[in-house]
C-alpha cells in the first residue's frame, strides 16, 4: 500500500522549494511535502457557465487544483480566464492554461494582470497546439513569443514588477508559475534538459505528458533528478483513463508525441466492451501508483476527458483522498 | 530564390473577365528557376489562353513577352513602347514583380499569374523548401544553421515543443522538425551547450512587424 496522502515528500525537508511567493494552494501544498493531485477542466464550446458548474462540482474536494484549457486543439472554447473565474467563485483552486498560439505579449502580459486581478494564483504557459488541428485551421497564428519566454515574462511580472518592454507594473501579479513537458516526444535526449531551460526560466511546477510507457517516464525521471531539476520544480505525472480499446489505439495511432505501449491495448482489447471503461480507470489506478513510487514525482495530473465524473473515484482507489486543507 | 506557383487556369480566365487583349510578361530570374514564370511558363500560357478564346470563338490577342526582371526599372521601361496596347498584363513574376509593372504602368490593370509562397532551396528537381522569412535579423550561428522561425510550424526559438515525433513536425509528416535538426546539428559538431541557453524574447521590428521595410545604401546611390 502507498503512503498516505498527507506526506512529506523527501525532497521538501530540505528546503526543496523557495519561500511561498503566491497565494496557491499547489505551491503550499508542495511546499508541505504534499503529493498533490490536480485534474483538467475543459470549457464548453458555448457561454453556458453551468457546463464549467457541472464539471467543477465533479472535481470538488478530490483535486487541489485544477486546470483550465485554453482553446485546446485549437478548438474555440470559452476562454480560460472566464471558466477560470466561474470555478474560482466555486471555491475550487484553478490553473489557467495559456498558449502562446493565439496572443501577442501586449496581451498575453494583459490577461496576466487580469488573472491575478481576479483572484488567479497559478498559471501553466504553454506554446499551444497547432492551428492544423483545430476548427479554424484558416487562421494565422501568432507565436510571438513561446512557452519558455511566457515563463520568463510571467516571473518578471511577479518577481521584478516589470512588463517586458521594461515598464513598471503597479501591482505585481503575484501567480504559481507552471509548465507542461513532454517525456515521450522526440528527441529524447533533450527531454530533460528542456524541462532544464523551463526551469531556468523561472518554471515551478511542471504537469507531463499522459505517462502510458512507465519505463520511458523513468528513465525521463531518472534524468531530471541526475540534473537535479526536480528539487526546484516540481513534477506532477499525468495520467488519462481509457474509455474504451479504441480510445487507446486512437492515442497511439494519431495523438502527436504520445506513447502507448502495445501490451496495454491488448489488455483493454482483452476485455468486453461493457468493461473497458472499468479495466481503465483500473490501469490509471495502478500507473498512479507506480508514479508515487518514483523519486522526484511530487503529484498526479488526473486529465480525464470529458470524463471528470471519474476522477474522484480514481483519485480514492489510487489512495489519494481526502484532500488535506489549507487555510 | 523567391518559389512560387502558378495560379489555376480557372482563376487566371476569371481575373481577366472579359478582356482579351493580354500581354503575358515573364521574368527571368527566381520564377524562371523554380519553373513557374519565365519564359516557357510564359508561352505555355500565352497558348492555354489562344486555344481556350479560340475554341469559344472569341477575338483576341495575347503577345508574349519575357523581362531580364520585373523587380528593376530599367527592365520594366523596356515595354513601354508596346504595354499600353494591351487590356491588360498578366505578370508571371513573384509579387514583388507584380507591384512594380503595376506602379510602372499606371493606370494599366495588372493581373498575378503565380502565387508568391517562400523564400526556399531546390532540394531535387521540381522539388522546393522554405528556408528563410527574412525576418531581418539572422540567428543561424546559434541554431546550427537551421531556421527556426522559417522551418519550425510554430516558429519557436526555445524548442521542440511535444510535438515533435520520429524526427517529424506534428502538422505533416513530411515535414521535419526543425528543432530535431537544430539538435541533431548541435550535437554532430558539439555545440549542445547552446542548446542549454535561453532563446530571449525577440525584438520583432527588424521583420514585417515593424512595418514595410526599406533598404538605403548611400554608398551606392548615383
Amino acid at each position: 500500500m502507498a503512503e498516505r496522502p498527507g506526506r512529506r515528500s523527501p525532497q521538501a525537508g530540505e528546503g526543496g522549494l523557495e519561500a511561498v511567493k503566491t497565494n496557491s494552494r499547489i505551491e503550499k501544498l508542495l511546499g508541505q511535502g504534499v503529493f498533490v493531485v490536480t485534474s483538467e477542466c475543459g470549457p464548453p464550446r458555448g457561454a453556458d457557465a453551468e457546463v464549467v458548474r457541472k464539471k467543477g462540482e465533479l472535481l470538488r474536494g478530490a483535486v487541489d487544483g485544477v486546470n483550465v484549457t485554453d482553446n485546446q486543439t485549437s478548438v474555440v472554447r470559452m476562454s480560460s480566464l472566464s471558466a477560470c473565474v466561474i470555478l474560482k467563485g466555486m471555491g475550487l483552486e484553478p490553473i489557467l492554461q495559456m498558449v502562446c498560439r493565439d496572443r501577442n505579449r501586449i496581451a498575453l502580459q494583459s490577461d496576466l494582470l487580469g488573472a491575478a486581478a481576479l483572484g488567479i494564483n497559478n498559471v501553466l504557459c504553454l506554446s499551444g497546439d497547432h492551428q492544423k488541428f483545430g476548427d479554424h485551421p484558416q487562421a494565422k497564428n501568432v507565436y510571438d513569443i513561446d512557452s519558455i519566454q511566457l515563463i520568463q515574462t510571467v516571473c518578471r511580472m511577479r518577481d521584478e514588477g516589470k512588463f517586458l518592454g521594461g515598464e513598471e507594473i503597479k501591482g505585481k501579479p503575484a501567480l504559481y508559475v507552471g509548465a507542461a513537458e513532454n517525456p515521450f516526444a522526440d528527441p529524447f535526449e533533450i527531454r530533460a534538459a528542456r524541462l532544464g531551460k523551463k526551469m531556468k526560466a523561472g518554471c515551478e511546477f511542471i504537469q507531463t505528458q499522459c505517462i502510458y510507457n512507465l519505463d520511458r517516464f523513468r528513465r525521463w525521471m531518472e534524468m531530471v533528478c541526475e540534473r537535479g531539476l526536480h528539487e526546484k520544480c516540481a513534477v506532477l505525472a499525468g495520467v488519462t483513463p481509457f474509455k474504451t480499446a479504441g480510445m487507446a489505439n486512437y492515442m497511439k495511432k494519431n495523438v502527436p508525441g504520445m506513447d502507448v505501449p502495445d501490451e496495454m491495448i491488448a489488455r483493454m482489447k482483452g476485455v468486453p466492451k461493457e468493461q473497458q471503461a472499468e479495466e481503465g480507470v483500473k490501469i490509471c489506478v495502478e500507473t498512479i501508483q507506480q508514479l508515487r513510487e518514483i523519486p522526484g514525482v511530487r503529484g498526479i495530473h488526473i486529465m480525464a476527458i470529458e470524463w471528470e465524473a471519474k476522477v474522484p473515484e480514481i483519485v480514492k482507489a489510487a489512495g489519494l483522498y481526502p484532500r488535506p486543507e489549507t487555510e | 530564390m523567391i518559389v512560387g506557383n502558378r495560379k489555376e487556369f480557372g482563376e487566371i480566365l476569371e481575373k481577366l473577365g472579359s478582356r482579351r487583349r493580354v500581354l503575358v510578361l515573364g521574368c527571368n530570374e527566381c520564377v524562371t528557376v523554380c519553373g513557374v514564370g519565365g519564359e516557357r511558363e510564359v508561352g505555355v500560357l500565352a497558348s492555354e489562353l489562344r486555344l481556350f478564346w479560340q475554341k469559344e470563338g472569341e477575338t483576341f490577342e495575347v503577345k508574349e513577352h519575357t523581362l531580364e526582371r520585373q523587380c528593376d526599372y530599367e527592365y520594366i521601361d523596356s515595354i513601354r513602347p508596346f504595354a499600353g496596347d494591351y487590356d491588360v498584363i498578366l505578370s508571371m513574376a513573384c509579387g514583388a514583380g507584380v507591384q512594380y509593372v503595376a506602379e510602372a504602368y499606371k493606370p494599366q490593370l495588372v493581373i498575378p499569374a503565380v502565387n508568391t509562397t517562400f523564400l526556399g532551396v531546390t532540394l531535387e528537381q521540381g522539388v522546393w523548401s522554405e528556408r528563410c522569412q527574412g525576418c531581418g535579423n539572422c540567428i543561424l550561428d546559434m541554431t546550427g544553421g537551421i531556421c527556426p522561425i522559417a522551418r519550425c510550424a510554430k516558429s519557436l526559438l526555445n524548442g521542440p515543443c511535444g510535438g515533435s515525433s520520429g524526427g517529424k513536425c506534428e502538422i505533416d509528416k513530411d515535414t521535419d522538425c526543425a528543432w530535431q535538426l537544430i539538435i541533431d546539428r548541435l550535437t554532430e559538431s558539439g555545440q549542445m551547450e547552446r542548446y542549454e541557453e535561453i532563446q530571449p524574447v525577440r525584438d520583432w521590428r527588424s521583420g514585417r512587424d515593424g512595418g514595410p521595410r526599406r533598404r538605403v545604401r548611400e554608398d551606392l546611390k548615383l
